[in-house]
């Protein structure tokens, strides 16, 4: 199982802009892709923005983003890339 | 007859209203379908799919901001996790309508629970769930005209990105809604539009369709059917506001030529060029986390010392207060072991108490800005509560030859004791909205807590008092570098608190700049002190301006 831990830059957090292009990117990829919150709760589906917005992540927060199968890690970088951006 | 709500953007919009009633019904509790379960299944999953196209090609028409908005609401309208809902919902009886209606509830309200930002993406949600219940009843709904014969003040319980992304100003001179916030996306999207708007506005769906209606942006208040005159007036005092506050020049000062430098609080060296233009005489408040933040390795002393020579060069002859890292359990930094998930961040360690216990990232920055060698350069520390922590902090800095060192004024022990801790120091600065939250016991980040955060809070200004006046005693500057600065009127009163510079966002400091100009140094003391003699946070704010007439022609 791979996973990165990413800080979220965004001003806005991990909603509304970087939500939307994370998600559009993870609905690509053919594995699971799942985000937590580090030390607690459940991970949610990265393919859903509901989920991902009710994780309610601001700017500063970390996230653990975990898939697994061929191609995963070229996956995870690229995800890694979308949630830690300004 | 007057409705009054919250102005988000600044201006007068007046014309026809046209009220945009949506009304799309509650789908019956437990309504059932006849038929096979798939066919129920298919059919909500094709509504769904056909309101994300639309909302996804109506983003691609509208372009910008709005293209953004769209397209998340497209993916909402998607997303797997409704569908699985909608999908079980259908499964155990419930017709097509009800079954989105439900499933679109539940995430409604973790959204609506959230409050804030988040809280407000709830009405996305709704906006969504009634397009598809609309299609599913094979209802029209109400669009806002495109080619009007005559501009109108679009009128609404809330709108959505939907309802605005193809408007355009030849089309929308006002905004009014019922609901919505400072973040809403009507705010949001009038504000890029440039267009007046008005939101959280009970009674406006009230309006009649068609009647003459005038929105004023800046004081919240809508005019149902104004009297010509009053338009007029209103049309012109606005210019004559614009005006005045472009017409005042040159350094900040009061009325009878008392200096008090307007600074500008800079989150990044992108935002300096915008401080230049608006007149800023240097900097009030560097924050320095885009430095440290989101990355791996601290950042070469190269690298802050660029940035620290990007500010110094933006004012020639400006001072340039330089606040050092403010990271805690909300900010994160990647090359230090994290802090434990705090459960108020805002209580826990952060600021000075985190550069004390980890002092490297700290020693690195303020041996970056010593090398810098300028006279001009100030630094200042976030989140200090005692004389022994100031003590500890100035020391750190003059060993490093760092020669005017300040702290800021933050937390309520700190303004308590300020002559102590001024004692330990050149400078002071207030941030008052810290100061607010922490005098207050009120989360900042909660929109249901800012009637508490309200910056005319009598108490928050008497703690300003406090620390103008300890700093006043020990013949030391006191800078304020909150949001209270970059109102016009309360920016006089902390002026006549004692305040002797004004730091803030670079939008702001024209208006600031008029305020100033138009009155004198007495003036600006007798509205502090009748403010601080009220009781509530409106009655200080109306005593205050009371006795600053200037504020008459543009505030």
């Amino acid at each position: 199982m791979g996973e990165r831990k990413v800080t979220v830059a965004a001003e806005v957090g991990l909603h509304a802009r970087p939500a939307a292009t994370f998600v559009q990117r993870a609905k690509q990829a053919p594995m699971d892709i799942t985000v937590a919150r580090p030390y607690s709760g459940d991970p949610v589906n990265g393919k859903s923005i509901l989920a991902i917005m009710g994780l309610d992540v601001r700017q500063g927060e970390t996230v653990v983003i975990s898939a697994e199968g061929e191609g995963s890690e070229t996956i995870l970088d690229e995800l890694a890339a979308i949630a830690g951006a300004p | 007859m007057n409705l009054r709500g919250v102005g988000v953007s600044p201006g007068i919009g007046h014309g026809p209203a046209y009220v945009l009633a949506v009304s799309v019904p509650e789908p019956p509790e437990g309504a059932t379908y006849t038929g096979e379960a798939d066919q129920e299944k298919e059919r909500a999953m094709s509504a769904l799919t056909q309101v994300a196209g639309e909302l996804e090609a109506r983003g691609n028409q509208a372009g910008g901001e709005a293209e953004d908005i769209l397209k998340a609401q497209a993916l909402m309208a998607e997303d797997p996790g409704l569908v699985v809902k909608v999908r079980s919902l259908i499964d155990r009886g419930l017709a097509a309508p009800r079954a989105v209606y439900e499933a679109f509830g539940k995430y409604r309200d973790v959204l609506a629970g959230a409050g804030g930002y988040l809280g407000e993406r709830a009405a996305d949600l709704d906006d969504i769930r009634d397009r598809v219940i609309a299609l599913l009843y094979g209802m029209a709904l109400p669009a806002a005209p495109t080619a009007p014969a005559e501009p109108y003040v679009l009128v609404a319980r809330d709108l959505a990105p939907a309802d605005t992304a193809l408007l355009s100003r030849e089309q929308v001179v006002g905004f009014v809604t019922e609901e919505g916030g400072p973040t809403s996306h009507t705010a949001i999207i009038a504000r890029a539009m440039g267009v007046p708007a008005v939101v959280a506005c009970p009674g406006a769906t009230g309006i009649p369709q068609g009647v003459p209606v005038m929105a004023d942006g800046t004081s919240g208040l809508v005019h149902v059917e104004p009297a010509d005159v009053d338009v007029a007036d209103a049309v012109g005092a606005h210019t004559a506001r614009q005006a005045t506050i472009f017409a005042a020049r040159g350094p900040g000062r009061t009325a009878d030529g008392r200096p008090i430098p307007l600074l500008a609080n800079i989150g990044n060296p992108g935002e300096l060029d915008d401080a230049v233009r608006a007149g800023a005489e240097g900097v009030g408040l560097y924050r320095t986390e885009f430095l440290f933040l989101g990355r791996a390795e601290p950042p070469s002393a190269e690298e802050q010392r660029r940035a620290y020579r990007a500010a110094l060069d933006a004012f020639p002859g400006g001072r340039v207060i330089v606040r050092t890292l403010d990271s805690g359990a909300d900010k994160p930094l990647e090359f230090l072991p994290g802090p434990a998930a705090e459960p108020n961040p805002a209580l826990g360690e952060r600021g000075l108490r985190r550069a004390r216990r980890f002092p490297a990232v700290m020693e690195a920055q303020l041996g970056a800005l010593a090398a810098m060698e300028s006279e001009r350069l100030a630094v200042m520390a976030p989140m200090v509560a005692t004389p022994e922590e100031a003590g500890w902090f100035a020391e750190e800095c003059r060993s490093r030859g760092l020669r005017d060192v300040g702290v800021m004024i933050e937390i309520p022990s700190a303004a308590l004791r300020a002559a102590d801790l001024i004692s330990q120091v050149d400078f002071v600065s207030v941030g008052t909205n810290d100061l607010a939250q922490y005098a207050f016991a009120a989360d900042r980040q909660l929109a249901s807590m800012s009637a508490l955060n309200d910056p005319w809070q009598p108490a928050l200004l008497d703690l300003v008092a406090m620390t103008a006046a300890a700093a006043s005693e020990a013949g030391r500057p006191c800078g304020i570098c909150g949001e209270a600065a970059a109102d016009p009127a309360l920016a006089c009163v902390l002026v006549g608190l004692g305040a002797s510079t004004l730091s803030m966002g670079a939008a702001a400091l024209p208006a600031v700049r008029a305020a100033l100009a138009a009155h004198t140094t007495e003036q600006c003391d007798e509205a502090a002190e009748a403010a601080r003699a009220q009781v509530t946070a409106a009655e200080a704010q109306a005593a205050a301006r009371a006795r600053l007439p200037g504020l008459a022609t543009f505030g």
